[in-house]
């Protein structure tokens, strides 16, 4: 015969198991109705030190498909190539502000930029910058123009710049803006002054 | 010994017997049957077999040579895959299935040695599926034609000399000649001449009476006929055939009476169009119109079920029927849910010289038309005569923004918001001609609109009207 104070123990940690798998799965329903978009797919970048610099963006705005001009108060480090990088990161950060006049998607981040003399600079665009761009003539033109003109007002002696995604050529950016041969800047300067009005 | 030269003579007797047979044989079999593609990409000739009375061809063999193809064979399936377009084919059945739809065959498909082979008439229901363009189908003569590659010619009597006899040809060509008494034949193997209004030309001259056209087994011959011997001379870089007397026949034809001038059935160019005869000679349609994405490439999703390329089809039927209307011979580049790089819809415009290409793009975003211009990249500098591909479009830039200007204010003038700018969007800068390109928003915010035939006429009729009124400067572009 089984003692009764093991029957009742037995009769508790059945209860409890029961309880907790109903807890787990109340859990794991929680869980999956969370937003995903809650996510920051961010690549995380070390901060930059030394002092702040005001510089020129040129900003897209969606609403009448204009490129304008703002000032801004940004910490740049010393080397010409990081102060470019850090530069269109801080063009590419008031675009991912859900608030912003010309959205980008989550992730899109600047992975590095390259200045290469005489007059080149090559942009490297991390895919999720390019996946989840909105597809159109206007709004990647947008983009491009805003990435090379501001890069270019910023970063003097610039002729031509070549954009990469992931390190590798991609033919467009999303469907549409020839991301296949190298931007003639003073082409890219013109269209901005386009854009502006 | 005797049995010997008995065998010897039995032997030699028989092999005289077997030569003559096979001599006969020979000669009596018919010729290989040739099938010739006519495209802008390559022309080729390929043997045809006979199934079940028809004529058949295999189909990987046709697209070869025009893109990237690939077949596999599973069992009776059969699977062939040109760029992004796939076919399946299944042995014995008539029916044919490419991107998700079904299209009749006309006989039953066949493999032999891993090639699929559909008879030949089905070609103009699977081409254009594939190749998202016209083709124009020959079936008799075994002569296929993608896209606008024709060959035109006229002939006629040389006004000094009743006895000279001229063929001006669109392109350039280099036929076979050959002769017998009284004719003179050209046999066009490798370029797509077609037929002149009628087959048969008159000319009404006493040493060249008549030519005729024909065409089987994959070329096409004209034969002149002539009651003196007569020469071929070439001119105008292939594109001039004059059939003259031979030297020794013209001295004598000068002792005779001439025959009166003759007229030909084929029509003269009017002298009204000779400033612009050499553009116009080589060009089939003045417009080129391309409905920009298709196939896998969809374009932007305006909404869950609107497809950017599905918009800019629309339009582009729309914007032919406009520009038509206005007796403007225009070609729509894509006029299926057919995948067709940027490079190949560059060629297209290029290969005809069309006086203008226009790009259709539709967009969710903004409101209004966007007209655009090619935004040149940094480019190669030109070969000698060889244009650097990337900035093919510099030299015809200014027309181009032209045209577009000329577009935006017939927008404009039908309340139309509309802004042109320049736009780093392929293959405007690989055009020869003049090209823009045009992205159609709705003017609020309704998507709905973009697919209004009552928006889209609006637009298209403003384009073409725009275009109807330049017409002039831009058919004077070389």
């Amino acid at each position: 015969m089984i003692p009764r104070h093991l029957l009742i123990a037995m009769a508790v940690l059945l209860v409890a198991a029961l309880g907790l798998s109903v807890y787990a799965l109340h859990m794991r329903r929680t869980a999956a109705a969370a937003p995903v978009a809650a996510i920051d797919t961010r690549p995380l970048a070390p901060p930059v030190a030394g002092p702040t610099e005001r510089v020129t963006l040129f900003v897209a705005h969606d609403e009448d498909g204009s490129l304008r001009a703002i000032s801004a108060q940004i910490p740049l480090p010393s080397g010409r190539q990081q102060r470019a990088e850090e530069l269109l990161r801080a063009l590419v950060s008031l675009y991912l502000d859900k608030a912003s006049s010309h959205v980008l998607g989550n992730g899109a981040d600047v992975r590095s930029v390259f200045l290469v003399d005489p007059g080149v600079a090559v942009i490297d665009l991390n895919a999720a910058f390019a996946d989840t761009h909105r597809s159109g003539v206007l709004v990647e033109e947008l983009t491009v123009t805003s990435l090379i003109h501001t890069i270019s007002a910023n970063t003097p002696g610039i002729l031509k710049v070549k954009i990469l995604v992931d390190g590798k050529e991609r033919d467009t950016l999303a469907g549409h803006a020839d991301l296949s041969s190298f931007y003639d800047v003073t082409a890219v300067n013109q269209l901005a002054t386009q854009l502006a009005q | 010994m005797r049995w010997i030269n008995q065998l010897r003579g039995t032997l030699v007797l028989s092999t005289c017997v077997l030569i003559v047979l096979s001599a006969i044989l020979l000669s009596g079999a018919a010729p290989e049957k040739r099938f010739t593609v006519y495209s802008v990409a390559a022309n080729y000739s390929l043997p045809l077999v006979q199934r079940e009375g028809r004529d058949y061809v295999g189909l990987l063999e046709v697209l070869e040579p025009l893109g990237k193809v690939s077949a596999k064979s599973d069992g009776p399936r059969w699977r062939l895959r040109y760029y992004t377009v796939q076919g399946d084919f299944q042995v014995g059945k008539t029916r044919a299935r490419i991107q998700g739809r079904d299209y009749d065959l006309g006989g039953k498909f066949a493999v032999e040695n891993n090639r699929g082979l559909v008879p030949v008439a089905a070609l103009t229901v699977l081409l254009p599926r594939f190749l998202g363009g016209p083709v124009t189908l020959h079936e008799e003569a075994g002569r296929l034609f993608i896209g606008s590659v024709a060959t035109h010619f006229t002939a006629s009597l040389a006004t000094d000399n009743a006895s000279r006899l001229v063929f001006n040809f669109t392109a350039p060509v280099n036929p076979t000649l050959s002769t017998e008494p009284g004719k003179l034949r050209m046999t066009f193997t490798h370029e797509p001449v077609v037929a002149p209004a009628s087959p048969t030309l008159t000319f009404g001259s006493k040493t060249i009476p008549s030519a005729s056209y024909s065409e089987s087994n994959g070329t096409a011959v004209v034969t002149v006929n002539s009651t003196i011997p007569v020469i071929a001379t070439f001119s105008n870089d292939g594109r001039t055939v004059t059939i003259n007397p031979s030297s020794a026949a013209a001295a004598a034809a000068q002792n005779g009476t001439p025959g009166a001038p003759g007229t030909s059935t084929v029509p003269e160019p009017s002298p009204g169009a000779a400033s612009n005869a050499a553009p116009q000679a080589y060009r089939r349609y003045f417009a080129v119109v391309d409905a920009s994405h298709g196939g896998d490439d969809y374009g932007e999703t305006l909404s869950p079920s609107l497809l950017e390329k599905d918009v800019t089809v629309a339009l582009a039927r729309s914007l032919r029927q406009e520009l038509e209307a206005r007796g403007i011979q225009t070609l729509v580049l894509r006029d299926s849910d057919a995948n067709l790089s940027l490079d190949q819809r560059a060629v297209f415009a290029n290969a005809d010289h069309a006086a203008i290409y226009i790009a259709l793009h539709a967009a969710s975003n903004g409101h209004g038309v966007r007209v655009y211009t090619a935004l040149l990249p940094w480019g190669d500098d030109d070969h000698g005569p060889f244009r650097s591909w990337s900035v093919a479009q510099h030299a015809s830039l200014p027309l181009s923004r032209s045209a577009a200007s000329a577009v935006a204010a017939e927008l404009q003038k039908r309340q139309i918001p509309v802004r042109t700018l320049g736009a780093p969007l392929r293959p405007l800068n690989n055009v020869t001609g003049a090209a823009i390109a045009i992205e159609v928003a709705p003017q609020g915010s309704d998507l709905a609109q973009l697919t209004a035939p009552d928006y889209q006429q609006l637009v298209t009729s403003a384009v073409a009207t725009a275009i109807a009124a330049a017409h002039d400067q831009l058919g004077a572009a070389p």
